[in-house]
């Protein structure tokens, strides 16, 4: 109780301030706009004929990114946590691939799939598989020994081994790396959006207002709806994982 | 764990076949985008090795990049030092910080733009916004975790302030400042890249990046794409390194084994 009453002093503090810096001219109010006025352009976002179909194809490329990363990450990852002699014949090649970042690519995978949403899907899917992937290997060789040998002396067939020993073990640490790329997917997306003309998304709506109208409180706003969306999507997976995987003690870092 | 030795050549046995295996799908392909490596290699003649591809565009980068990360983990750590060691203050900040970490750095770029204009100030900016968070929340965490023994004997013998810091909760708090460190560094290449794209830039990789793909030189293009890749995979070599050496005596600290290779 005492904490939150803490974290609202702060935030009100933090608001008033920001305020008082722009009113008072600290900050110019064409760089800075007052607290205020970006909060009451950001409730005016959710009526915005344009920044709506923004959003949800902002949001909706996200989750089919993380779908595609992890559809391809997990049974990937599992299969080069179990099997040692594929796994080192892939890893250089991974090492190699993994620290590629996927912004240096969007000016080719824009030539070549074009200005669609599948140029920003691709290449947040990219990024999303490689924190997943490594969780997963990792999480396949902290798997109890005595669970697998339990299983395996029962005969248990490997359908039933799979479900039952392998993905609950993993599912705590699969998730840390979903939560990781969930963040870093979200900077690839807007980023391929503010860079690709004639598209549609919140990074293109930022770099409309930003570049071409010089309109800090749209783009403010913008910026404070995301900032909301990836806060409150980190919550949920933290969430997630206390309610459903609770029984790791922890899920790996950060 | 296999020797060494055998270790080495195995990786770059695979790398090699990986690369033969590459050149022949791109050679048989031909599409344009996808030049084959040995195009590659030979455009970074007239990419990296060029008399001002060095002084005018990697060198600026690399340095900006460096700059934007170095005063990240400089105000990461002292504030987070700081708030580590005081809860309540901790309390009063944590809902704008966690915030902040939450919004892609990138979108801020039109009002770095703004208030810094075109150039290497807006884009050490935008990769310090981007870089300081992982450094200040691992390091808030990491001093929060000294042993309330030590806290409370530091403080009964009257231990001088410096020493405690330094002394103390510093070294207490160095995995999880180094762990924040190497995924701020991640972060700086990924913001440092596209500042340059993003920012109007008139130098640097991101810059030349963009500057290929105008021109339709793919093999060019791809240089750049792979010197990125080069950057960062040795950034993070060198931040391991430096990793273990300081960390070697640390009781907490388990050296990140290669989990490809166990």
């Amino acid at each position: 109780m005492r904490v939150a009453l803490r974290r609202l002093a702060g935030l009100v503090v933090f608001l008033a301030l920001w305020e008082a810096i722009s009113r008072l001219g600290v900050l110019p109010s064409t760089v800075v706009p007052p607290a205020s006025t970006v909060l009451a352009r950001f409730f005016g976002l959710f009526a915005d004929p344009k920044f709506v179909p923004d959003a949800v194809s902002t949001l909706l490329s996200w989750l089919i990114a993380l779908a595609i990363a992890v559809g391809i990450a997990v049974p990937l990852g599992v299969l080069l946590g179990s099997v040692r002699w594929l796994r080192l014949v892939v890893s250089p090649v991974v090492e190699f691939l993994r620290p590629l970042p996927a912004v240096a690519l969007i000016p080719l995978v824009i030539l070549v799939l074009g200005s669609g949403a599948q140029t920003k899907i691709a290449l947040a899917a990219f990024t999303s598989v490689w924190p997943v992937l490594f969780n997963t290997i990792y999480a396949v060789s902290e798997i109890d020994r005595q669970l697998l040998e339990t299983a395996r002396v029962f005969r248990t067939p490997p359908l039933r081994r799979l479900f039952l020993v392998v993905l609950p073990s993993i599912a705590p640490f699969t998730l840390t790396g979903v939560r990781l790329s969930a963040a870093i997917s979200l900077v690839v997306l807007v980023t391929t959006e503010y860079l690709t003309l004639g598209t549609i998304g919140v990074g293109q709506f930022v770099y409309f207002w930003g570049t071409s109208a010089g309109k800090m409180d749209m783009v403010l706003a913008a910026v404070v709806f995301l900032g909301l969306v990836g806060y409150l999507v980190n919550l949920a997976l933290l969430g997630v994982q206390r309610r459903w995987v609770g029984w790791a003690a922890s899920g790996g870092a950060v | 764990m296999s020797g060494r030795w055998p270790d080495f050549a195995r990786r770059w046995l695979v790398f090699v076949v990986f690369l033969g295996l590459w050149e022949l799908v791109t050679r048989a392909v031909g599409n344009a985008y996808f030049p084959p490596p040995s195009r590659i290699a030979s455009a970074t003649l007239d990419t990296w090795f060029t008399a001002t591809g060095m002084t005018d565009d990697i060198l600026p980068s690399l340095g900006r990049m460096l700059a934007g990360w170095a005063i990240a983990v400089a105000i990461g750590v002292v504030l987070g030092v700081a708030l580590g060691r005081s809860p309540v203050a901790t309390d009063y900040v944590s809902p704008m910080f966690f915030f902040a970490r939450a919004v892609p750095a990138t979108l801020l770029v039109p009002v770095f733009l703004v208030a810094f204009g075109i150039g290497p100030k807006m884009e050490i900016v935008t990769v310090t916004f981007g870089a300081v968070w992982p450094v200040l929340l691992n390091t808030i965490d990491g001093s929060r975790s000294v042993d309330d023994v030590q806290a409370e004997t530091v403080r009964a013998f009257r231990i001088p302030r410096a020493q405690w810091v330094f002394g103390v909760v510093l070294p207490t708090a160095l995995p999880k400042i180094f762990a924040g460190m190497r995924l701020a560094l991640s972060l700086a290449i990924i913001l440092m890249v596209v500042s340059e794209l993003m920012g109007g830039s008139s130098n640097g990789i991101g810059y030349r990046l963009v500057n290929a793909q105008g021109l339709f030189q793919f093999p060019q293009m791809w240089a750049w794409i792979v010197l990125v890749s080069v950057l960062g995979y040795v950034a993070n070599l060198v931040l391991t390194a430096a990793e273990r050496r300081a960390l070697s005596w640390h009781p907490g600290f388990r050296a990140e084994a290669d989990l490809l290779e166990a």
